[in-house]
């Protein structure tokens, strides 16, 4: 009697790489990740729910999620455009730009946060100038929105740049060359191209925004109720002796933000896909 | 699973050399000493002249590490496993709470003298050169226009005693209620623009950065400012009451058992006592317990009716349990209490 043939893909090393893969998540992801969930434990139910329910965490969640959702779309939109131009367009000093957009991944975000807050306090470069005018930027949520929008800014640009790079200008010329309007082009041509990546870059500077402490404490105010993120204060809780309290609300913005980030990867894969089949 | 166990050497080995190479660095006795925001230069002179006489008592070479950061965040750090020696925060319900975790004995405030307080300090108002605002007692701080700096008194010591202090200050106004003692503060937190989680980083947000019309501080803070720091440029505004701030130091006892270090920590704190010890707090601007010594400074240290915490407030468990934790009087005034 014939073995049946093993049903395989035709890539070797699948049981190894797997293995590895599953490994490496587990030890760096998820081990720590299930300590909060057996932290929280601690808390009865109902003090779980009032501590993740509480005014100041759910206004805490609403500024974070807003205010990295804002950044993201700022990022989307000028890092599409910045990218475009580093890509479509030689001139002296391109290189120099190229360099700048990813100083944001280098510089500890602290320097950011308090180079941030200088600038734009009541007497700084920028903020002296926006006061007048009713603007404040420093101490409000606002600020939070600006931190965020400087961490998250490499996002979209790098993640766009290598696609818009392979995409030959000889598509839209061949748009172009068939009628096309420029708005024509950038419709129907370029955004499909472009947009599950530009998605992706939106969702990896949302996730970061989401988690980012460093930059934003010196810029929020922090004053609660008002410019409190939630990873604050979850370190306030912790200091005073609220452990239970503390992981309850990481957990729920954990969970929180999982469901967000798999729905947008979720949209971005469809998109892909779209793009590719189309 | 052979694949995990060929994970799992490299970490051990890992592990093991860096277990080997702590001791091959600390050559003779070292010891850490974790303390809230403002002792920076405190202990770094305490810690040099200790080391010294250690140093002629002993023969041993002694290093003493010194950590800061604010009061509540330090004590953390401790409870979850910072091994500290000792600590010196800036209230004793921080130390409580290192007790409660079972790392200091319950009857660590009995051990050393004056409530295991070395050095006193207070509250006081630092603000800019000529007083701009006309800033001269606690209701002022509530008055629109003023612009506030204090860290937050859910993290700062430094915070926490500030707000007692305004606190007593207003029940003991003609008409001074509770009801009255809240709508102060929420006037004055209607003020603040910006809290920070330490002391430090409240008198940066004032000092370096130049935002706002007064910076609540501690006593030693603002006269390190005005007198070392920037001369000329500060002012300091003593409110006719404030409160008398106890920092209190302990032996971490699971630790010092651990390390074999007690009876280092125990004389490294007691010399904060002596004679040698106190001249250093006051040339650092904390008010000494040492009648000599306070007599020698007495004209560095302005004088200001002080209440207590016991007597005003029945001691820091009920203070905190008040006004600190969740849903206290701090969280009502934001509207968060409930």
């Amino acid at each position: 009697m014939r073995a049946r043939p093993r049903r395989r893909g035709p890539l070797p090393g699948f049981g190894l790489s797997i293995g590895v893969t599953l490994a490496y998540l587990g030890l760096m992801v998820m081990i720590p990740l299930s300590t909060l969930v057996l932290g929280s434990t601690r808390l009865g139910l109902a003090e779980f729910w009032s501590a993740v329910s509480a005014p100041r965490a759910l206004a805490s969640y609403r500024l974070s999620i807003g205010a990295a959702l804002l950044a993201a779309l700022v990022n989307l939109g000028m890092g599409l455009l910045v990218a475009w131009v580093l890509e479509r367009y030689r001139f002296p000093g391109r290189r120099l730009i190229d360099g700048l957009v990813d100083l944001p991944f280098a510089l500890p975000t602290a320097v950011a946060g308090i180079a941030l807050t200088t600038i734009y306090s009541s007497g700084g470069v920028i903020g002296r100038f926006l006061e007048p005018a009713g603007i404040k930027v420093a101490y409000t949520p606002l600020g939070v929105v600006v931190a965020l929008t400087f961490v998250g800014l490499p996002f979209v640009v790098r993640t766009v740049q290598p696609v818009l790079r392979d995409l030959p200008a000889e598509l839209e010329e061949a748009a172009a060359s068939l009628g096309a309007s420029r708005l024509q082009i950038v419709r129907r041509v370029l955004i499909p191209e472009l947009l599950p990546a530009a998605l992706t870059g939106f969702v990896l500077a949302f996730a970061r925004g989401l988690g980012e402490y460093g930059s934003v404490i010196f810029i929020a105010g922090n004053m609660p109720m008002r410019s409190e993120i939630t990873p604050l204060l979850i370190m306030i809780k912790l200091e005073q002796y609220d452990t239970g309290g503390a992981t309850a609300i990481a957990l729920v913005f954990l969970l929180a933000s999982f469901a967000m980030l798999f729905a947008l990867n979720r949209l971005a894969a469809r998109r892909e896909a779209h793009a590719v089949g189309a | 699973m052979p694949m995990l166990r060929s994970l799992l050497r490299p970490a051990a080995a890992l592990a093991a050399a860096a277990a080997l190479a702590v001791p091959a660095l600390a050559a003779g006795r070292t010891m850490l000493n974790v303390s809230y925001d403002p002792t920076r230069e405190l202990y770094q002179d305490v810690n040099s002249v200790f080391a010294r006489q250690w140093k002629e008592k002993t023969g041993e070479d002694l290093e003493i590490r010194q950590s800061h950061g604010g009061s509540g965040k330090q004590a953390r750090s401790v409870i979850d496993g910072l091994e500290a020696d000792v600590v010196t925060l800036a209230l004793a319900f921080d130390v409580d709470a290192i007790a409660r975790a079972g790392q200091i004995a319950k009857d660590w405030q009995k051990r050393l003298p004056d409530n295991s307080a070395p050095y006193t300090s207070t509250m006081v108002f630092l603000v800019r050169k000529g007083n701009p605002k006309k800033l001269r007692d606690w209701n002022d701080l509530a008055r629109p226009g003023v612009t506030v700096i204090t860290p937050n008194p859910k993290t700062s010591g430094a915070a926490r005693w500030n707000y007692l202090a305004a606190w007593g200050w207003a029940l003991r106004q003609p008409g001074g209620s509770e009801a009255s003692a809240k709508e102060l503060l929420r006037g004055i937190f209607k003020n603040v623009p910006i809290l920070d989680t330490g002391a430090r980083a409240s008198t940066v947000t004032f000092v370096e950065r130049g935002i706002g019309d007064v910076l609540l501080a501690w006593e030693n803070e603002a006269l390190l400012v005005v007198k070392d720091l920037k001369p000329g440029e500060y002012e300091i505004v003593v409110p006719s009451v404030s409160i008398l701030a106890e920092p209190t130091v302990a032996v971490v006892d699971k630790v010092v058992a651990k390390r074999r270090t007690r009876e280092l920590a125990e004389t490294y704190l007691r010399f904060l006592y002596t004679p040698e010890g106190q001249e250093i707090a006051a040339r650092h601007y904390y008010r000494p317990r040492q009648a000599e010594v306070a007599a020698k400074y007495a004209s560095v240290f302005p004088k200001v009716t002080l209440i207590s915490i016991d007597e005003v407030f029945g001691g820091w468990d009920k203070a905190n349990a008040a006004h600190f934790a969740d849903g206290g009087t701090f969280d009502q005034i934001f509207g968060v209490g409930r």
